[in-house]
């Protein structure tokens, strides 16, 4: 608990309060617009109240780093048929009441299709060695941090020759988003607090081209509330020098390099494609497929469904969220018609998504 | 015989073997000797508080405890927070065919051993045997009637600004601690159920008068739904205290690591009470001499926000506490 309590001291978060009140003071009439890309931390943000800390010219607007916010409704449809033609459907609890088209997977097990919910995606070859005569397809969401694992997975079910196991992949990467975030001229991001778990893969390094060429300040940060304040008082000490650079404020947990055994075990799983992001469109070389030597594990190719754009609600504005142009307050299905019971999009429902975050949160101490 | 078989559901010797030597023996006597369909009763007072749960826990043993402790402690605490002393229980077994009749002889057990320690008799009760795939090894219900504590006028419309939130001990154990065990964590520190009666500590409470505004048992949902419901449609609010809120080591591990809010599970051996500040040390001071409530803590104050149940947290923000949503999921990273 060391690692925990140690970062959550009052005194300590007190006194960086009181630093950052000084900041925002030399700040001037400057306003600034920090990005918080990863979902965890937007999690964290809310959940600690940290928002409340901040210099009233200090805005913290989320990014894209919720993996499910940005899986396109088409994935959640394929899954579902996958599903009806009997194969078990096995995912992270997070995809499991995200709307696709035609309703969300935890509506499909109401309905008798046989969804399963994993910890850690090794899991499913037990469940799966045990029931051989059907097939098994693990939905592979998320960025490089699982990644990571979902490589270790495919190489293991090659080793053990899982030939019922396959994998429906939507599995994306952070820079190319940040690349997309940059070069939109209707965005003014001066910052970015750098994602925690996608940097120890990646490693602090990875952020260099938004310091150097675009001029951004990046710091990397943890998900603690001191590191979360910690991560803004560099950033704003950036900015006050006009010295963008990389900062990694996180080196208990991340390297400048990052992991080169996970980058190596997700180059030699995965090849790169272009991706639809939810809200955000097609982002170039963003996506992760199945390497030609691994099509096999491919679930959209074992049964001939290819994962086709979905349906969104045109009224939702996710990507307005994800970009972070407005607040989640600022859509107007937030809280009516849009909740956690009846979401519209997966922000309100994934327990990284930042209208889930402002739902929970914050929405009577506005 | 080593399983249970759909003969000992069938009214016929087996059934009655069973009953008389794996279930009612294990009773005592009193109102079951005889085995009489009902239980006949006299009650020592004229006010009655009734109450019945079911009990579907998978697995049906974990760390701190089984599906019987549960099933005694949750129908006794639930008399208990309504303000009753609890005198009796019933006890209804559905057991699945091929159920291991060690396991049901370790249930059976921890059913009396429960019930002796909270001074509970089980005075009527029912078996039934369903055939194998149509129960999830065995369900428990239990009903429970107590005597009204004359001295407790519990209502949650006499909150009151400045009043305290009082819990007995510490959150969320006994949720952690079941789903370690249904998803199979191997850990060298695993969270142990809470699983115990709150009764003592009721009567502990209702002995410092009416100060105490409410009280109930944050089971299902956590103290995150027990308090939401409570401030639900009044003019005054809850704000709890994260520096103050008491969690142990073990739970609170592996609630960072899944990414759960401890506030959102269920403790089954933990009362909440609501009372004035006035009474507020008396009860924590008594509170704290029961085993039970060696842990008691003061987590918060009613506020005047309605309806309203926020959070003050360590890092000196505030935020809402959230009702749970369904079940806790598992997130991505």
């Amino acid at each position: 608990m060391r690692l925990i309590d140690g970062f959550r001291q009052p005194r300590a978060a007190a006194a960086l309060t009181a630093e950052l009140a000084e900041l925002g003071t030399a700040l001037g009439a400057r306003q600034v617009k920090l990005m918080e890309v990863c979902g965890s931390h937007t999690m964290a943000i809310a959940r600690h109240g940290l928002k409340d800390l901040l210099p009233p010219n200090v805005r913290l607007v989320s990014g894209p780093g919720c993996p499910v916010c940005v899986t396109d409704p088409g994935y959640v449809d394929a899954a579902l048929a996958i599903a009806e033609r009997g194969a078990a459907v096995a995912t992270f609890g997070d995809m499991l009441r995200v709307p696709g088209s035609r309703g969300s997977l935890a509506d499909a097990r109401a309905d008798g299709a046989d969804v399963r919910v994993f910890y850690s995606p090794v899991q499913v070859l037990d469940w799966a060695a045990a029931d051989r005569g059907r097939p098994w397809v693990v939905l592979a969401v998320g960025f490089e941090t699982t990644a990571a694992p979902l490589a270790a997975l495919a190489l293991e079910i090659r080793r053990r020759g899982c030939d019922n196991v396959t994998l429906l992949t939507a599995t994306k990467t952070v820079p190319p988003a940040l690349d997309a975030l940059v070069t939109d001229p209707a965005l003014s991001i001066d910052g970015f607090l750098c994602p925690a778990h996608v940097s120890a893969i990646i490693g602090a390094r990875a952020y260099l081209p938004y310091a150097e060429e675009h001029g951004r300040a990046c710091v990397v940060a943890g998900f603690e509330p001191l590191d979360v304040l910690d991560g803004v008082r560099a950033l704003l000490t950036q900015l006050l020098r006009g010295e963008p650079r990389v900062d990694n404020r996180y080196e208990r947990v991340v390297r400048w390099d990052g992991n080169p055994a996970a980058q190596r075990a997700i180059a030699r799983v995965f090849r790169t494609v272009d991706a639809p992001w939810r809200g955000l469109g097609v982002i170039p070389g963003s996506g992760l497929a199945l390497a030609d030597d691994l099509s096999d594990l491919d679930a959209s190719l074992r049964f001939e469904l290819p994962v086709t754009p979905g349906r969104v609600n045109p009224a939702c504005r996710c990507g307005d969220v994800l970009k972070g142009v407005i607040d989640p307050e600022g859509c107007r299905l937030f809280g009516a018609p849009c909740t956690p019971d009846r979401p519209f999009g997966p922000c309100m429902v994934s327990s990284e998504g930042s209208c889930a975050a402002a739902w929970r949160y914050r929405r009577s101490t506005q | 015989m080593s399983r249970i078989t759909l003969a000992h559901g069938g009214g016929g010797r087996a059934s009655r073997h069973l009953i008389e030597h794996e279930i009612a023996h294990r009773f005592a006597s009193g109102p079951l000797e005889g085995l009489p369909d009902a239980a006949t009763l006299s009650a020592p007072c004229t006010g009655l508080v009734f109450s019945t749960d079911s009990f579907v826990v998978q697995p049906l043993e974990f760390p701190g405890g089984n599906i019987g402790h549960l099933a005694v402690h949750g129908t006794v605490n639930d008399v208990a927070v309504a303000g009753g002393r609890p005198l009796w229980l019933s006890l209804g077994l559905i057991l699945e065919e091929g159920l291991p009749l060690e396991l049901l002889r370790r249930v059976l057990d921890a059913v009396a051993a429960a019930a002796r320690a909270c001074d509970v008799q089980i005075v009527t009760g029912d078996t039934k045997v369903v055939p194998r795939g149509q129960c999830d090894g065995m369900y428990l219900n239990t009903a429970g009637v107590g005597a009204v504590l004359p001295t407790l006028a519990l209502d949650r419309r006499r909150l009151a600004v400045g009043d305290r939130v009082l819990v007995s001990g510490t959150l969320g154990d006994h949720g952690m601690a079941v789903m370690c065990a249904r998803e199979g964590f191997e850990l060298a520190n695993a969270p142990r159920s809470d699983t115990g009666p709150v009764h003592r500590l009721v009567m502990a409470a209702a002995a410092c008068g009416d100060g105490i505004r409410f009280m109930r048992d944050p089971t299902r949902g956590g103290l995150a739904a027990v308090l939401d419901e409570i401030v639900d449609g009044l003019a005054v609010g809850v704000r709890l205290d994260e520096g103050h809120l008491p969690f142990s080591a073990p739970a609170r591990a592996v609630a960072e690591l899944l990414g759960v809010d401890l506030l959102h599970v269920a403790s089954e051996g933990r009362v909440m009470a609501v009372c004035s500040p006035e009474v507020a040390p008396e009860v924590l001071h008594a509170w704290r001499a029961l085993p039970e409530g060696h842990g008691a803590m003061d987590v918060g104050e009613v506020v005047a926000e309605p309806a309203s149940v926020t959070l003050a947290t360590l890092a000196g923000g505030r935020r809402i506490v959230d009702v749970p949503l369904g079940e806790l999921l598992p997130r991505i990273c």
